[in-house]
């Protein structure tokens, strides 16, 4: 795992902004899951218009650095800004569409709520020995089964559910470490 | 975020599948996207500045940029044609 996968967002944002092409791809990639939950999973949208907001984000991401006012705030407003473009597809896309129809899409705050968690798990398991967060993304996120996994990492199948276990252990302990030092105005 | 001070196995498992990969594809082509827009803008200033070479982008765009040794990914082409109709 590289360095930059830690760094904090504001950091990134600072790097990418001078132009750091390692810092900017390391910003794609980590929200990259997150731009993409967001248009498939909470608007719904078919891959390719899934695949056009996907890349009109990152672009006007890249776009505006500049113009972005708080560098910590960098999440927040990739997710604006995806929910805005995603909803954009769906009244170019239907605009015979009942309003109504549209009105419940834009009224997903639990599953919007749901996303933001994810990401918060999914970058505290980067904290995790390499091998934990590798076993935990592979059997949850990217649905390998144990024979993958095991041939992936060359360990055996035979030890993966008990190594989830460990790791999801962990993962628990990291979260809670964290929540016990939430600071309510950290978002 | 609204922060859980308490995760089980079961609710971690659910939050790790909300978030599966983007297509490997769509994430390339989005961190190459600072490369890509320089050279679109390096091929619109130079067809801008050489008769020659924006006769041959108007001609046949994508010949005549394999020819002058850029690498343009297609997806990124509509774009490049608007903007050297645009110059």
């Amino acid at each position: 795992m590289t360095s930059l996968a830690t760094v904090a967002d504001a950091d990134l944002v600072a790097r990418c902004r001078q132009g750091d092409q390692e810092a900017w791809a390391e910003l794609v990639n980590r929200f990259s899951r997150y731009v993409y939950a967001i248009a498939v999973r909470v608007y719904r949208l078919p891959e390719p218009d899934a695949e056009d907001v996907f890349q009109e984000v990152f672009t006007r991401t890249w776009q505006h650095l500049d113009e972005l006012r708080d560098d910590t705030a960098v999440r927040p407003w990739i997710a604006t800004l995806t929910r805005r473009l995603c909803v954009d597809r769906l009244r170019a896309g239907a605009r015979e569409a009942p309003v109504e129809e549209l009105a419940d899409v834009e009224g997903t705050s639990d599953e919007l709520e749901g996303i933001d968690e994810a990401l918060m798990v999914h970058e505290a398991m980067k904290q995790l020995p390499e091998h934990c967060a590798e076993i935990l993304d592979r059997f949850f996120a990217r649905d390998e089964s144990y024979r993958a996994i095991g041939e992936a990492l060359d360990i055996p199948p035979g030890t993966i559910a008990s190594r989830i276990s460990r790791c999801l252990r962990k993962l628990r302990a990291q979260l809670e470490g964290r929540n016990s030092r939430f600071d309510p105005s950290d978002d | 975020m609204t922060p859980h001070h308490q995760y089980d196995e079961e609710r971690l498992a659910q939050l790790l599948k909300i978030l599966p990969p983007a297509p490997e594809g769509w994430v390339r082509a989005a961190q190459e996207l600072p490369q890509a827009r320089r050279e679109i803008d390096e091929i619109a200033e130079r067809a801008e500045r050489d008769a020659q070479f924006r006769a041959a982008v108007e001609a046949d765009l994508e010949s005549a940029l394999a020819q002058a040794g850029y690498d343009v990914d297609p997806s990124l082409l509509p774009e490049l044609r608007d903007r050297l109709t645009s110059t």
